[in-house]
């Protein structure tokens, strides 16, 4: 384990965070948006994390961050779960493309 | 506790203290529903407003993460005068509601979280307050909840600004391994033009552009700004986007200085890009929200040719746009907000013969949308004047050029409302409206705003003073 280097840790957070993006980007159920939004957050963990702990390791910066970022990710959840539920009422789908009362 | 921790703080406590008793109110056993309890909120943000003009505290708390000064005060004042405004202009919508009490609660909790972002020296306490600024807003634009685009407006806000905030972290975290600091002063010292930290920046200004709504990550504000309730989407458009100048400013003169010629080369384009994309769009809308989203795009284009200056006139020229911009938009939306609470009303064709029925009313709409053209003698005119000069002072003549160019442009379809309220003739106009008090203060104090910050220049020369 004492063998893993800062890149191999900055290549998977790098991946993780572009596979939220795509995921972001094609996926059209809301819940699964949101997932997609969570594994972006994760991916900063891990960078904070790990920047934290090979190049600065004396000092906690990047270790609160994450703690904080755990929790407004929490937040954040919670308030797009209550509007998910909230248009399902409306719409009975949490499908983006039956969110389409508005466009150019 | 340190001595100036209440001078210091002043603003955040009083929100705070605000937030506390509405909170009560609505706990307490006798319930104090519609105008009285709207007469107390608004009372209580008038002192707030006023208690806030008493501020000049200059020093730091929290180890340094949290700072105060003349100019901070002055921009958290234009936050508190804007939402005042808003509050006022809102009473008619509220009057009614069932949730009064919870819309001020979410409101203040939001506006506390732009106090604190404006007054972070940290990045970790601008991403925190960040967060608290913008979860808020997204309920609040839910808050029609019957209504279908309402949900639909806060469903859109709230996933593109979780991913706004994912790539300003990303942004952020490689800035913290590049350097090993949050602070801003040890990450202005410490930044140089290597690509981790330039990677770093480029995704930080994109998670701020996200916020700005500037032009390729603008898609979000349309539909946001049609769906949600027209309070919130005054304050969105204002008081938002205000709070995010500011910070914007403070991160792009303070961090990156030391890379200023990498930022200026973006700033360009997405100036230039936000302004004639705004402009394009705002051309071809009907619906009045719609119209007034784009435009409030366009005029971030403006803002951004002010901040690439780069120097204490563009930051004195943004905070004086921010401040007319307020009075102006405010005043366009005050009208709008009344028609569409009282008739159901939005597009720009209903608003043919607004004059015949309406003529104070129709004066206030025209007066709002030859300042937001910047059309002399209204204060839109000088804020861009000042907006262009700071702008020309990096002699890149070519952008000051396009943003001359977009004004013209955007004459065009400032004054297509115009017509439609003065010459075009409607067999069925809408009725006399009855304005309520409140919502006539507010619309007096905008034109009072509009025409006498131009006219009268303390304003800019106040503002060049604490800068």
């Amino acid at each position: 384990m004492n063998n893993i280097g800062i890149e191999q840790i900055l290549f998977i957070s790098t991946a993780l965070f572009f596979i939220g993006v795509y995921g972001l980007f094609t996926r059209r159920n809301m819940i699964t948006m949101l997932m997609a939004v969570e594994l972006i957050l994760n991916s900063v963990n891990i960078n904070f994390v790990s920047f934290n702990k090979y190049l600065y390791p004396e000092r906690l910066d990047g270790v609160f961050f994450t703690i904080f970022i755990i929790a407004i990710a929490a937040a954040e959840a919670a308030v797009a779960i209550a509007i998910i539920i909230n248009i399902y009422r409306n719409h009975q789908s949490i499908d983006v493309e039956d969110s389409e009362e508005m466009k150019y | 506790m340190p001595d100036n921790f209440f001078s210091v703080m002043q603003f955040e406590l009083v929100a705070t203290v605000i937030m506390f008793i509405v909170l009560l109110l609505r706990l307490g056993k006798k319930r104090i529903t519609g105008d009285s309890l709207l007469l107390v909120i608004n009372g209580l943000l008038t002192i707030n407003l006023l208690v806030g003009f008493f501020c000049n505290a200059h020093g730091s708390l929290f180890g340094d993460m949290f700072f105060s000064n003349p100019l901070i005060c002055f921009q958290k004042s234009i936050l508190n005068l804007g939402l005042l405004i808003i509050s006022l202009q809102s009473w008619p919508w509220l009057k009614n509601h069932h949730h009064t009490a919870e819309f001020y609660i979410i409101l203040l909790a939001s506006l506390i979280g732009m106090f604190f972002m404006i007054s972070a020296q940290n990045m970790f306490m601008v991403y925190l307050s960040l967060e608290l600024a913008t979860i808020p807003l997204a309920a609040l634009a839910n808050f029609d909840l019957q209504l279908r685009r309402s949900g639909e407006a806060a469903m859109k806000y709230i996933i593109s600004s979780a991913f706004s905030s994912g790539v300003l972290l990303f942004g952020i975290s490689l800035v913290y391994g590049a350097i090993g600091s949050l602070n801003f002063e040890v990450i202005s010292i410490g930044m140089s033009a290597n690509p981790l930290m330039i990677f770093g920046f480029v995704l930080i200004f994109a998670g701020f552009a996200f916020k700005l709504s500037a032009a390729p990550f603008h898609l979000w504000t349309a539909d946001v700004y049609e769906g949600a309730p027209v309070a919130v989407t005054s304050y969105l458009s204002v008081i938002s986007k205000g709070a995010i100048v500011f910070v914007f400013i403070t991160i792009l003169y303070r961090l990156f200085q030391n890379i200023f010629d990498t930022w200026y080369q973006i700033l360009f384009l997405i100036a230039v890009l936000t302004m004639v994309i705004g402009n394009l769009f705002a051309m071809r809308q009907q619906n009045l929200k719609r119209f007034l989203a784009f435009s409030s795009i366009a005029q971030v284009g403006f803002i951004l040719i002010g901040i690439g200056g780069n120097s204490s006139e563009g930051l004195t020229a943004s905070v004086y746009f921010v401040l007319i911009y307020i009075f102006s938009n405010l005043a366009a939306f005050g009208v709008i907000s009344l028609v569409s609470t009282l008739t159901g009303k939005e597009s720009i064709s209903d608003y043919k013969g607004f004059y015949k029925t309406n003529p104070l009313l129709a004066w206030v709409l025209t007066l709002a949308l030859f300042s937001l053209a910047g059309i002399p003698p209204t204060a839109g005119f000088f804020g861009k004047f000042f907006l262009l000069m700071a702008g020309a002072a990096q002699d890149n003549y070519p952008l000051v050029i396009i943003a001359a160019l977009n004004m013209i442009v955007s004459l065009y379809y400032y004054l297509r409302v115009v017509k439609a309220m003065f010459m075009e003739e409607n067999a069925d106009p809408i009725q006399k409206l009855k304005t309520g008090v409140s919502p006539a203060l507010a619309l007096i104090i905008c034109v009072a705003g509009l025409l006498l910050t131009g006219l009268i220049g303390g304003a800019y020369e106040y503002i060049s003073s604490i800068v």
